[in-house]
């Protein structure tokens, strides 16, 4: 059945293909012709922007600073600015189960595979499989192999908890690393340990991964960096300055936003105080399918959108900080998800881009929360969570 | 009192046994032990040739005379037959007092159990303190019954919505031929938002009620096929969801 009216997205839509089909191969003249008709059916309807598309004149795009460039000429404090990309969650089952999830992954290394410059590396935020099959992995591994830029993995508990990580280990080699890249020191950790609940309670391998794939259940344990990786963490950090800026992925969050669901990681304050004698740090984590950010002391905090499916906010602990993305359309696949992109500026702040899907990306300046949320508030949610 | 108190233990052996066996049954045999259809009063039958109409408590029921199965009663019959009906069940009850019974219905049928169990006794002294005695009106039908009773009812409502629980969290109990169940976009059914129903959803061009988006979800992110409104899996679901909003005020409309 034909719907009875449209919705105001719909007419965005048809409204929006009508144009861009009418521009494709136009020239400056033709443009004008056809913005004037746009700008003519909008006010036949009565309509006022911005309810339905028209179209803008960006003069000089190209010269305008795009996010993490704006500085570029200045490295005030020695950190040559780049960015690199993300994609994160994609909870993959085997292709023939389940292809939703599996064209949101492509559609990420797509608009990842489209940015221009490339961004120097990609990373990619855990939970590539969803239940920690070989064949979940190896799909997830052959999708992100189109991807142009170099990719750096991190595990989640997803891929972890059927074989303990072996897999995942063997096909993408140690959980946790770091290098240095253009002066910024980059840690990866594997965040997402958990204290042995399986064994007492005679669970097979795949009941221990079912369990933990849960997020609601009481049963699993909270996650944990653990002592053995803390120990890691600070000889790792041990031969660096104060000033060296860091940039720590993990894909819980390193901090405690609501322990029942695992937005959580048990000994966050320990590795809190590993990094609090360096002057800049920025923690990136995947897990909380969200747009979510954080300040601590000197540690600013953001969180990864999923490609598969978006969370909804926890009912407590959110983040004072942490604007919330607008309630998610279950009618649209893709609404609530993306990817993004991360950019480090010369004086090692790092601003996050996120690339929500069918709708404005939202820019997240780190001088909005290093300022405790007085400066660059990024636009307010019109429905936030109930 | 001891034929009441036998009666109690059989009641309480047949609950506690139920419920047992509802904890302890999965999938299909926990979803045909709430597959029960709903007990119905029996309506005597008509002596004169005419239709019987029977008040709600099941047992008071007068004969519309002149009235042939199927045919309708008028306005004015009907304020007739309903007066007299009501008019009967008071002189049946003469100490109650019909809104107040309505009233006492809501104050005292609270969920769980209550500490010291209901008394129901006009003028039983109860848990009155300092001398003054607080009396109870004879009760409906929730009266006769003991705290322990409250208990098993706690207990059999937990279990059903420990059910839904169960379907919430498993794409196959769902029907989900891709492995996706409701828990992995709504943790403890979290942005439901069932004291939201009856709305205007926009997406669907109706008013929908709360097993609408069930029914809408089952079909398309978790790809199984759609739930009939009697289904006890479906039941069981709404159960849950709602379960988990407990306390949560109603906002019918709301976006």
């Amino acid at each position: 059945m034909a719907p009875r009216h449209k919705s105001v997205e719909t007419r965005y839509y048809e409204d929006r293909d009508r144009l861009l089909r009418a521009l494709r191969n136009c020239d400056r003249r033709t443009f004008l012709k056809v913005s004037a008709a746009a700008m003519g059916a909008v006010m036949a309807r009565g309509l006022m922007p911005p309810h339905t598309f028209q179209l803008v004149e960006i003069a000089d795009a190209a010269g305008t600073p795009a996010i993490g460039q704006g500085f570029a000429t200045q490295g005030a404090q020695g950190t040559t600015p780049f960015r690199f990309a993300y994609i994160s969650d994609a909870h993959l089952y085997e292709r023939t189960l389940n292809q939703r999830f599996v064209r949101a992954i492509v559609k990420a290394v797509d608009d990842v595979n489209a940015l221009d410059p490339q961004p120097d590396f990609v990373l990619y935020g855990g939970d590539l499989a969803q239940l920690g099959e070989p064949s979940q992995l190896e799909l997830g591994r052959q999708i992100l192999s189109a991807l142009k830029a170099p990719v750096k993995m991190m595990v989640g508990e997803h891929d972890w908890y059927l074989d303990l990580g072996e897999k995942w280990q063997e096909m993408f080699g140690p959980p946790t690393y770091s290098f240095d890249w253009k002066g910024v020191h980059v840690v990866v950790l594997q965040s997402v340990y958990e204290k042995d609940f399986w064994t007492a309670r005679r669970m097979t391998p795949a009941q221990r991964m079912a369990t933990v794939a849960g997020l609601d259940n009481a049963t699993q344990s909270r996650f944990e960096v653990g002592e053995k990786q803390r120990a890691w963490l600070k000889n790792d950090l041990a031969r660096l300055k104060p000033a060296t800026p860091l940039v720590v992925f993990s894909h819980s969050p390193l901090y405690k936003y609501y322990r029942p669901w695992n937005f959580w990681t048990e000994d966050a304050d320990e590795v809190q105080a590993l990094l609090k004698p360096f002057n800049k740090v920025t923690v990136i984590h995947g897990h909380t399918h969200q747009m979510l950010f954080n300040q601590i002391g000197n540690i600013s905090f953001y969180g990864m959108l999923s490609t598969a499916w978006p969370w909804p906010y926890a009912p407590e602990g959110l983040p004072k900080l942490t604007v919330q993305m607008n309630r998610a359309d279950p009618f649209d696949q893709f609404d609530g998800c993306g990817d993004g992109s991360f950019a480090v500026r010369d004086d090692a702040l790092v601003d996050t881009v996120y690339n929500l899907w069918d709708r404005n990306p939202v820019t997240v300046k780190a001088d909005y929360l290093v300022s405790g949320g007085k400066v660059d508030v990024p636009p307010a949610p019109q429905f936030a969570s109930f | 009192m001891k034929p009441r108190l036998s009666l109690v233990a059989a009641a309480l052996f047949g609950a506690v046994a139920g419920a047992t066996a509802i904890y302890q049954s999965h999938g299909n045999r926990a979803h045909n032990a709430y597959a029960q259809a709903l007990p119905t009063h029996q309506t005597p039958p008509a002596r004169d040739g005419g239709v019987v109409v029977q008040l709600c408590d099941g047992v008071t029921a007068t004969e519309v005379k002149g009235l042939k199965p199927g045919e309708q009663m008028t306005h004015a019959q009907a304020l007739a037959v309903t007066g007299k009906l009501m008019d009967e069940w008071q002189r049946k009850h003469p100490d109650q007092h019909w809104v107040m019974a309505q009233a006492e219905t809501t104050t005292a049928a609270p969920a769980g159990a209550p500490s010291a169990g209901p008394t129901h006794e006009t003028g039983g002294t109860g848990a009155a303190t300092g001398g003054a005695q607080l009396k109870t009106q004879q009760g409906d039908t929730y009266a006769s019954f003991h705290s322990r009773d409250y208990m098993i009812w706690q207990a059999e409502t937990d279990a059903f919505v420990d059910y839904g629980n169960k379907v919430f969290h498993s794409a196959s109990l769902l029907g989900s031929t891709i492995g996706v169940s409701c828990d992995m976009c709504h943790p403890n059914a979290a942005n439901t938002h069932p004291e939201t129903y009856p709305k205007y959803q926009v997406q669907l061009q109706r008013v929908a009620l709360l097993r609408d988006m069930i029914d809408w979800c089952i079909e398309n992110p978790v790809k199984g096929h759609t739930l009939s409104s009697d289904d006890p899996k479906m039941r069981a679901l709404e159960a849950y969801i709602l379960a988990q909003r407990k306390g949560t005020a109603l906002a019918y409309g709301k976006h």
